[in-house]
């Protein structure tokens, strides 16, 4: 061994690059990357170039075909489709990532609380979790919304706070092998309290999992808004979110179908492309997947 | 298992009485009540209907009340419809969601586990391929955008089939309403099928199997076909929820007479006990359902004991 090679010490790999390099591999996962990149990028320059805004009706361009200057053509009011398009896909990125966050939040205290306490206040908090997988819990976020009004932070609130248990679950499931590892206990030597030894020791070493978890909650999430919006629950017009675009467009198939299909297909893609980041990251984070 | 059967069944009950308190307890949290209206009623008729209703009692009395009728099977009279109780409704709504939803839930099974299997078996084909990117598709495209394509489709374009409504026992009007509401969960179960396939198609019994020269059909339904579909059964109890659900869309689209209509309407009039009703009710149907998928499971899967 040479004199240079053995003075240095062999670089570590941290875990992220080694999921970055994983992920890299895998084309229909940064493809989706890309592409939902590309949207989130459209969805705040389009509305701030366009002429056009999303509010204000047009009486003498209704129902225009997409063309010049509307390029995906107006609607019943004549607005930009384009530009409400746009707007519709900045309502509902910020619907889903908010809403998975809230979930994350929740799911990640619940899982790891009751994953690092163990015994009966493990067996009681995930008893209350089994109980509610069985409530309904699509009615009830609809007499929610019915009940409180349409208010656009409870549509958030509402909809995180019925999506943590799948992360609650695995986050326990993960709590209980990372307990037995020996830097936790290394840290309960030292004395570290509970509440730090989750959030300093046990939630950085679940965060692959948790991201993972998260990018697919996001597409559940926007097509739950979406479902919402078509049964007039969702986000107060004139303002639009992509579910209420398609379900306007729904009412006006047979006469205008570009209306339907056009925010259709950014709801399509949105949705897959998270789904597809989902299972990529999946494969590159997902411990149990390591071979 | 008989042991295990009761022991949920009792847990069932805890769980419903939180349904409908938790229901109950929304429903009244709220201002407004069934009772309002743009007109302006007269306060000594609004008092009488208040007291034929109970809605003059104090809340704590109308809820015992309410859980001692519920406790009987009796899900009280709905305050929209007048002189119709929440059971009617019910009994007159039901049939029509438990026949889309299980024909719904029986074709995604069948299609799903079909081209899962096909997909596993050509992996890397066109085989494969194909149905994938559909059913990248069918979980991404939601019930109210294939409904409506459907309806354009099926029914204005070709005239082959009614664009709605509902007539008890006629299949024509079944078909547009089960396939919408079958698409996603036909992909969901293929991408699922197709990776349990996958799996177990390479695992060393079935190489077995096909060493000692039994051709590849007998393979599948033999040996292959429990341990793939297994993740599938796991799979039925949310499937079964988020049909009941869905079925909420696929009435307003194709215009059927199933709860999911009553429940919106009521929901937005402040019907107090014909939401309270149907939401009881699907949760107990979603914990039947999830029973019954644990034991198809532990049948399907000799090395799963039922355990509480």
């Amino acid at each position: 061994m040479s004199g240079a090679a053995a003075g240095r010490l062999p670089e570590g790999e941290s875990p992220w690059r080694r999921a970055w390099l994983r992920l890299r591999r895998r084309p229909a996962a940064l493809a989706a990357l890309a592409v939902l990149g590309a949207v989130a990028l459209l969805c705040v320059l389009v509305p701030l170039a366009s002429p056009f805004d999303y509010a204000t009706p047009d009486w003498d361009a209704l129902y225009r075909a997409p063309g010049w200057p509307h390029l995906l053509g107006t609607d019943d009011l004549g607005r930009d489709l384009l530009v409400r398009v746009m707007w519709g896909c900045r309502v509902s990125l910020l619907i889903g990532i908010t809403a998975s966050l809230v979930s994350v939040v929740i799911g990640v205290t619940w899982g790891a609380a009751a994953g690092y306490a163990g015994g009966v206040v493990d067996s009681l908090m995930m008893r209350f979790v089994d109980i509610l997988y069985t409530v309904p819990f699509i009615p009830l976020v609809i007499v929610l919304t019915v009940l409180f009004g349409r208010s656009f932070l409870l549509v958030f609130v509402a909809i995180g706070a019925v999506s943590w248990l799948d992360i609650a679950r695995i986050v326990r499931g993960q709590t209980l092998s990372l307990k037995s590892r020996e830097f936790i206990a290394a840290a309960r030597a030292l004395g570290v309290p509970a509440p730090t030894m989750i959030v300093r020791h046990l939630v950085p070493n679940l965060l692959g999992l948790v991201l993972i978890y998260a990018t697919l909650t996001i597409p559940a999430v926007i097509l739950f808004e979406a479902f919402l919006s078509f049964l007039g629950l969702g986000v107060h017009a004139p303002l639009a979110s992509l579910g209420t675009l398609v379900s306007d467009g729904a009412s006006e198939l047979q006469s205008h179908p570009y209306l339907l299909v056009i925010p259709s297909i950014f709801l399509t893609l949105i949705v897959c492309c998270f789904s597809y980041l989902g299972d990529g990251l999946r494969d590159a984070l997902d411990p149990r997947e390591q071979r | 298992m008989w042991r295990f059967l009761a022991q949920r069944l009792l847990t069932a009950v805890p769980t419903l009485i939180i349904i409908a308190t938790l229901a109950f307890a929304l429903l009244h949290a709220t201002p407004g009540g069934p009772f309002d209206s743009a007109k302006r009623i007269p306060p000594e008729i609004e008092r009488s209907i208040e007291a034929q209703y109970h809605l003059d009692e104090p809340l704590w009395r109308q809820y015992l009340r309410y859980m001692g009728n519920l406790a009987r099977g009796d899900l009280g009279p709905s305050y929209q419809y007048r002189d119709t109780s929440v059971n009617e409704l019910i009994r007159a709504g039901l049939p029509v969601d438990a026949t889309v939803g299980t024909c719904a839930l029986l074709l995604a099974l069948l299609l799903g586990s079909l081209f899962g299997i096909v997909a596993a078996l050509r992996r890397d084909t066109s085989w494969d391929y194909v149905p994938m990117l559909f059913a990248s598709l069918g979980i991404a495209l939601p019930a109210f955008v294939v409904g409506p394509l459907l309806i354009l489709v099926f029914a204005v374009t070709l005239h082959w089939l009614p664009s709605g409504d509902w007539r008890a026992g006629s299949v024509r009007y079944l078909i547009l309403p089960v396939v919408a509401l079958a698409l996603p969960y036909t992909a969901y179960i293929a991408r699922m099928v197709r990776g349990a396939a996958l799996e177990v198609l390479a695992s060393p019994f079935i190489r077995t199997a096909r060493a000692k020269g039994l051709p590849l059909g007998t393979v599948i339904l033999r040996h292959a076909l429990r341990p793939i579909l297994s993740p599938v059964v796991s799979f039925i109890g949310p499937a079964f929820a988020g049909v009941l659900t869905g079925s909420i869309i696929i009435e307003s689209v194709f215009g059927l007479p199933g709860i999911g209509r009553y429940f919106l309407t009521g929901a937005i009039n402040r019907d107090y006990t014909l939401v309270v009703g149907i939401t009881v009710l699907y949760g107990a149907l979603i914990i039947v359902c999830n029973l019954l998928a644990d034991l198809c499971y532990a049948w399907l899967d000799p090395r799963v004991r039922l355990r509480s």
